[in-house]
């Protein structure tokens, strides 16, 4: 079911918890909302789910407008963070509750109904446990028990709430790659919630970041990662240097840089702020350009060795990873001045560091982007 | 190659059980600080509360068994004791009703001057009994605000069961909201907002979730309003009048063969009263013990 969400405001005595919210989500898709904690995610759900009601705007499922509708007639199956499963009902009793409480003329018989239920059961890897109650199981198994009563009812589309934020990393993981599979196997059309960036990336098709109230990209895990349209993205996913620079038609001067880099699009001249991520950072080859700096320290954590710098021009910091076993590794050690090159970077003028506007996810782009992305 | 090992399905292994630190410095004193204090403790028990317990009945069994039971089976003492039945199978179904719509309001809706409504329902408990039943003789007695338009009407409310049922109902209301209140609070609305996701109406959501979670807790709350229902006295005795054999419930009865030197059938009568306490405080221990995590967090233990 194409769920396609136009222009939802939503405010809590005056707090503006969604602000101007556009989406478009296309059946069978499984979409991330990932953002910091407070930015909108869990209230973006609940309103689709019909928890919540939108101030304005409306949400379409199909062609129908939801937008006004309660919850229990919009058939969309919500997991909850903290999974609230019934304590008083057994496993299968929990997983049938949504065909049971269908009115009679649509309701299936009550055989009907178990066979579902332990069908569901196994689908969730969980067949034999349908006797247990939900004090007896662990929190992995609870949330797939969430699940499985969630998918019972057939939902037009299935919304997670941090499916996996009470879990221990580990079972985290394998609930990550197994809940892939089951949505490649039931082709539910997914909405879940999570604020960690690995997770969105890894599990989504799309992934919406959000900040306060608004989206600020909609895009699949690269176009987000390797095109973050405002600082606050890039910021976002992942660790980040932030560098002094200047815009002068198509070139970026960097203090400490002897020669400007040159970007394929035009900025407004003037004052700007140079992206890179730490991993992004590499020896430059001997005699060309780059930037000098002095190394002050080396750390090393697990895989991956950690340097921090100081640009010889103006002493602003920086820091630089790479794998361990880079041949280049060896050369990174306090005391030591380099010359580094920059794979990839973003530059957006100052002012869009300091007021990230919202954006849409409407087909055609607005011309007020004023993100580019070069590679040096 | 073997299948990998899905951990998220398989169940801790069992830890060997180790006894937990048996003494604790801190909280553990000489041993005869603990005697004395256990023993101070037991002695102001049976001295206050078991001694006139037991005094109860031995005095209502002082004549025998058979002028116990004569004295019981006056028309009047079972008048008595039919009117409290009476008015606690209206009072208590309808507190029930009553608290747990307030309990449901309370909790899970927001709404101005929700502050306000817990402070009211609090009100019972602050205010002396006397006065919640002058109240009702202000508004419902002959001189009282509908009392005119009562009399017009001849309808009886002051000096009546109606009145007893209502000064009753007045004093036992927070007994079930207060219990309903916090144990709902801690609840939250979660298991509602998924039953209601699951396409439930909101009846069903409450028939199938809200009442097997709270049952227990209202279980409780009943119990003590039932027995306050039956037991209570200052209200009650401001409007019932005192007319023997009509509008006497068996705290008043009480007081009356009291008052007139015969104590056989006036501890006859209490000790009834007595004997429901007793099956209440059985109860009470019962339910804390088997549900106690089902209730409200003040009674766990
Ligand atoms: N019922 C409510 N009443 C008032 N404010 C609310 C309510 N629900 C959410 N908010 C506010 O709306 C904002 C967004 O909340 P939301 O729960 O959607 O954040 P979130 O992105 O899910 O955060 P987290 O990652 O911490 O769960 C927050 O500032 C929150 O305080
Ligand atoms: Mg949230």
């Amino acid at each position: 079911m194409d769920i396609r969400i136009r222009h939802i405001h939503k405010s809590f005595g005056g707090f503006p918890a969604l602000v101007d919210v556009n989406l478009d989500i296309r059946s069978g898709e499984l979409i991330a909302l990932l953002g910091p904690s407070g930015s909108g995610k869990t209230t973006l759900l609940r309103v689709i789910a019909g928890l919540e009601f939108p101030d304005y705007g409306e949400i379409l499922f199909g062609a129908e407008n939801m937008a006004r509708k309660p919850v229990h007639e919009r058939r969309v199956g919500f997991v909850f963070q903290h999974y609230a499963l019934f304590k008083h009902m057994s496993v299968l009793d929990n997983i049938a509750f949504g065909l049971r409480v269908r009115p009679r003329s649509w309701r299936p018989g009550e055989a009907q109904i178990r066979r579902k239920a332990v069908e569901l059961l196994d689908l969730v890897q969980l067949g034999g446990l349908e006797r247990r109650y939900p004090h007896q199981l662990s929190g992995g198994q609870k949330q797939r028990v969430a699940l499985a009563r969630a998918l019972a009812i057939e939902p037009r589309v299935l919304l997670l709430d941090e499916p996996f934020g009470a879990l221990d990393a580990k079972v985290r993981k394998d609930l990550r790659r197994w809940l892939r599979e089951l949505h490649e196997r039931t082709g539910y059309t997914t909405v879940f919630v999570t604020h960690d960036q690995e997770e969105a990336l890894e599990l989504a098709d799309r992934v919406v970041i959000m900040n306060r109230g608004c989206l600020e990209q909609v895009g699949t895990v690269d176009e987000v990662y390797e095109h973050p349209r405002t600082p606050f993205v890039f910021d976002f996913l992942g660790g980040t240097n932030v560098l002094d620079a200047e815009m002068h038609g198509r070139k970026v001067f960097l203090r400490g840089a002897e020669q400007p880099l040159v970007t394929d699009v035009i900025h407004p001249d003037g004052p700007a702020d140079l992206y890179v991520r730490p991993g992004d950072l590499r020896l430059a080859d001997p005699g060309s350009p780059g930037i000098d700096v002095h190394v002050t320290a080396v750390q090393r954590t697990g895989p991956i060795v950690r340097a921090s710098a100081k640009l010889l021009a103006n002493g602003t910091g920086i820091s630089i990873e790479l794998p361990h076993l880079h041949h280049d590794a060896a050369r990174f050690h306090a005391g030591a001045t380099l010359r580094l090159k920059m794979m990839q970077f973003c530059v957006y003028p100052r002012a869009a560091s300091v007021h990230a506007h919202p954006i849409t996810d409407a087909p055609e782009p607005t011309a007020a982007q004023s993100q580019e992305r070069t590679r040096a | 190659m073997s299948p990998p090992i899905d951990h998220s399905l398989l169940d801790p292994p069992r830890l060997p059980f180790e006894p937990l630190l048996q003494r604790n410095a801190v909280i553990t004193e000489q041993p005869w600080v603990r005697w004395l204090l256990t023993t101070a403790a037991l002695a102001f028990l049976m001295v206050f509360l078991l001694l006139p317990l037991v005094s109860v009945f031995t005095e209502a069994l002082r004549g025998g068994f058979k002028l116990y039971w004569e004295s019981l089976k006056t028309p009047d003492a079972l008048a008595a004791i039919r009117l409290t039945l009476t008015v606690a199978a209206i009072a208590v179904p309808l507190n029930l009703v009553f608290g747990v719509a307030a309990a449901w309001a309370v909790t899970k809706f927001e709404f101005r001057g929700k502050l306000f409504l817990i402070t009211l329902i609090d009100l019972p408990f602050s205010v002396s009994p006397v006065v919640s039943g002058l109240i009702y003789v202000l508004m419902f007695g002959a001189q009282g605000w509908f009392g005119p338009w009562l009399a017009a009407h001849d309808i009886h409310i002051i000096f009546a069961v109606p009145g007893i049922v209502l000064a009753t109902m007045f004093v036992t209301f927070p007994f079930i909201a207060r219990e309903l209140i916090p144990l709902m609070q801690e609840q939250g609305t979660d298991d509602e907002q998924a039953a209601l996701s699951l396409g439930a109406n909101g009846w069903q959501a409450f028939w199938h979730v809200t009442v097997p979670n709270i049952k227990w807790g209202l279980l409780y709350g009943v119990l003590l309003c039932n027995a306050r229902a039956m037991g209570e006295f200052g209200a009650v005795s401001v409007v019932s009048g005192h007319i023997r054999g009509e509008t006497n419930t068996m705290p008043l009865h009480v007081e009356i063969l009291y008052n007139e030197y015969n104590f056989v059938a006036a501890f006859a009568v209490a000790s009834l009263l007595a004997g429901l306490a007793l099956i209440t405080l059985a109860l009470k221990s019962l339910l804390e013990a088997r549900h106690g995590a089902e209730l409200s967090a003040s009674h766990r233990h």
